[in-house]
């Protein structure tokens, strides 16, 4: 595509002046082909990179494949699946991943929500404090895992030595099995309280005044206004915000891998990390695609519930 | 008695859309709630702030125990460590940032030039089950990155894209292109059709339509979702980690980790490095407030 074009014709005007082409053939068929020729070549890369990977996981799934050990492709059927299925390091992962997810998201979602309140209260200053909070979710999870890396650090950390002043004694913040899950939710949730925040704030910020002005002429409580007028209206919203979340929790690897590696054992593994391990330092690479298939299954009907969500809130 | 004096309070501060406060007064509780949002800002900034502070601290101040807030020796000595090896020269890091700006900037070039088209025609015309192609684009984006490096890898490895840019560039662009798609399909249903027919009725094909009165009023559009596939392939991760080694095919995401990896840490040389590397995000991200909203939700959500 030229892009040299729309550069001189910045006023249609001037172009309508030029003369105009000969009409070209028939306009319904030129639409079609159109349409062909320009969502083609997206939808191929689709293909290419998203869609062929996950067909050929799918039979590398069926197979007792190795990466490393090469050889053929041995057909075993739903060997992996089973596996999987009735594994109970498997059960352990999804328990954590369940765990991160439900603590992290719900942590979110409160937190967001709240300064989102608090935000939309304040008549000054909106769009300032606005962008501070935002800074968090604008980084990369490497810099994000491997700052909170340095600031949990059990000896030299920052947050020990407040902990110190406070005369709280020293935390072993990532090396301790139940501390570690827990550092690994709140740096998550201090790094996508604002993505909640973000969208809570445009739900409550389109609330039409006059619907608090009449609530106020009533004179509703404010909590009976909160959970009549706010609560209903940013909903759908906010509900959009935390399913969305909570798919991006779901597959997260990044931040585990940094902060955490998974341990100390496997406290902090999650399905994603796990996957990683039975791949890559496993070589189970069938194993390793039947898991991905199952996780791409629930990530599919989390979507479809997104989606759905989503489709919901624009016809609405 | 009591109901006109409620009456009076309640409806005055309503009409500067300050809901107004219980009875117990207004001022105590904006006062508690300004203090409570200061308190919040403060803890969201400090790990940031404290990132900062410990890529211009000297390197015995950055393992002061208890920790130095204040009372430091500011040195530069970090940054320089950042972009310039210990021998002179460019350092590992310089280069990975340079590898991460060219992947970057040519896969997000790769995905607008496939996804505004593609856009624009998802919006303008009567696609067959369109809203079932537009729900698989966007869920391509949802697989889990660790799920899909596996055969992607595989696939590498029998082509011989492992360990190259052009490999890091094409996944990107595969990722990028759901978000290209829907972020610009709202931007072009922006833009009334009937400009477009009103061109086609002086003669002009479709595709000139598009390209002279259409493409024009979109650049601030593509600019915004350019911007946002930037700073997805600038911080992305995983890909960058299984499907690169080398020193000069490397980005600056796993360079920046594999700073911890041996015994001991450069804490002040990673703080460095993560302010290099987060500092033009921070300022693209700014440029482009207005449709963050949109931006973050991959072009779903659009207020």
């Amino acid at each position: 595509m030229s892009d040299s074009v729309p550069l001189t014709t910045d006023q249609p005007g001037q172009v309508a002046s030029a003369t105009p082409p000969v009409p070209g053939r028939s306009r319904r068929l030129s639409d079609r082909g159109l349409a062909v020729a320009f969502i083609s070549p997206a939808l191929l890369l689709l293909l290419a990179m998203s869609v062929f990977p996950l067909l050929w996981a799918l039979y590398l799934s069926f197979t007792d494949y190795s990466a490393t050990r090469g050889g053929p492709a041995n057909f075993i059927g739903f060997g992996n699946y089973t596996a999987i299925l009735t594994s109970a390091q498997v059960h352990t992962r999804a328990l954590t991943t369940l765990i991160y997810v439900v603590g992290a998201v719900g942590l979110q979602t409160v937190l967001g929500f709240g300064i989102a309140y608090l935000i939309s209260r304040r008549t000054h200053g909106r769009g300032v404090l606005t962008t501070l909070f935002l800074v968090p979710m604008m980084l990369s999870p490497v810099v994000v895992g491997l700052f909170w890396r340095f600031m949990l650090d059990a000896q030299f950390g920052v947050v020990n030595s407040m902990l110190g002043s406070l005369g709280v004694g020293q935390v072993e913040w990532l090396t301790r099995q139940r501390t570690a899950l827990i550092s690994l939710i709140v740096v998550d949730t201090w790094q996508w309280t604002p993505f909640i925040m973000l969208i809570a704030l445009a739900g409550l910020t389109a609330v039409p005044k006059y619907l608090y002005e009449a609530a106020s002429i009533d004179r509703a409580s404010e909590w009976f206004r909160f959970r009549t007028i706010t609560l209903p209206l940013v909903w759908p919203l906010l509900l959009i915000a935390v399913l969305f979340r909570a798919i991006e929790a779901f597959r997260l690897f990044d931040l585990v891998y940094i902060l955490t590696n998974g341990g100390p054992g496997v406290s902090t593994e999650t399905l994603s990390f796990h996957i990683y391990k039975v791949a890559f330092l496993g070589f189970n690479t069938g194993t390793a695609s039947a898991y991905g298939i199952l996780m791409v299954l629930v990530v599919i009907v989390l979507t479809q519930l997104y989606l759905r969500y989503l489709n919901k809130l624009k016809e609405g | 008695m009591a109901v006109s004096v409620d009456e009076a309070v309640s409806t005055g501060p309503a009409r500067d859309h300050t809901p107004p406060a219980r009875r117990l007064g207004g001022r105590g509780r904006s006062v508690l709630e300004i203090a409570l949002l200061t308190l919040l800002a403060v803890v969201m900034l400090f790990p940031v702030l404290w990132m900062i502070e410990t890529s211009i601290k000297e390197n015995r101040d950055v393992y002061a125990i208890p920790a130095k807030f204040f009372d430091f020796t500011v040195t530069l000595e970090h940054y320089k460590d950042v972009f310039v090896a210990p021998g002179g020269g460019r350092s590992a890091l310089s280069v990975a940032f340079l590898n991460s700006v060219v992947v970057a900037g040519v896969s997000t070039l790769l995905a607008t030039v496939l996804g505004v088209p593609a856009a624009w025609a998802y919006s303008r015309f009567a696609v067959k089950a369109k809203k079932d192609q537009l729900f698989f684009i966007l869920s391509t984006r949802f697989m889990p990155p660790v799920v899909v490096v596996v055969p992607i890898f595989l696939m590498y490895r029998q082509v011989g894209l492992i360990d190259s840019k052009l490999g890091l560039i094409l996944i990107y662009a595969a990722f990028n292109v759901p978000f290209t798609i829907w972020m610009m399909k709202g931007f072009v249903d922006e833009v009334p059709a009937e400009y477009e027919d009103a061109a086609m009725l002086d003669g002009y094909t479709r595709l000139q339509a598009f390209r002279l009165f259409t493409l024009p009023l979109l650049v601030p559009g593509i600019a915004a979702t350019a911007v946002f596939a930037l700073i997805f392939s600038w911080n992305e991760f995983v890909f960058a980690t299984f499907l690169t080694s080398s020193d000069d095919v490397r980005t600056a995401p796993p360079a920046i980790a594999g700073l911890i990896g041996g015994t001991t840490t450069d804490w002040g040389l990673v703080a460095a490095a993560s302010v290099v590397f987060a500092l033009p995000v921070l300022v693209f991200a700014y440029l482009v407030r207005k449709h963050l909203i949109a931006g973050v939700t991959l072009g779903a959500v659009r207020r």
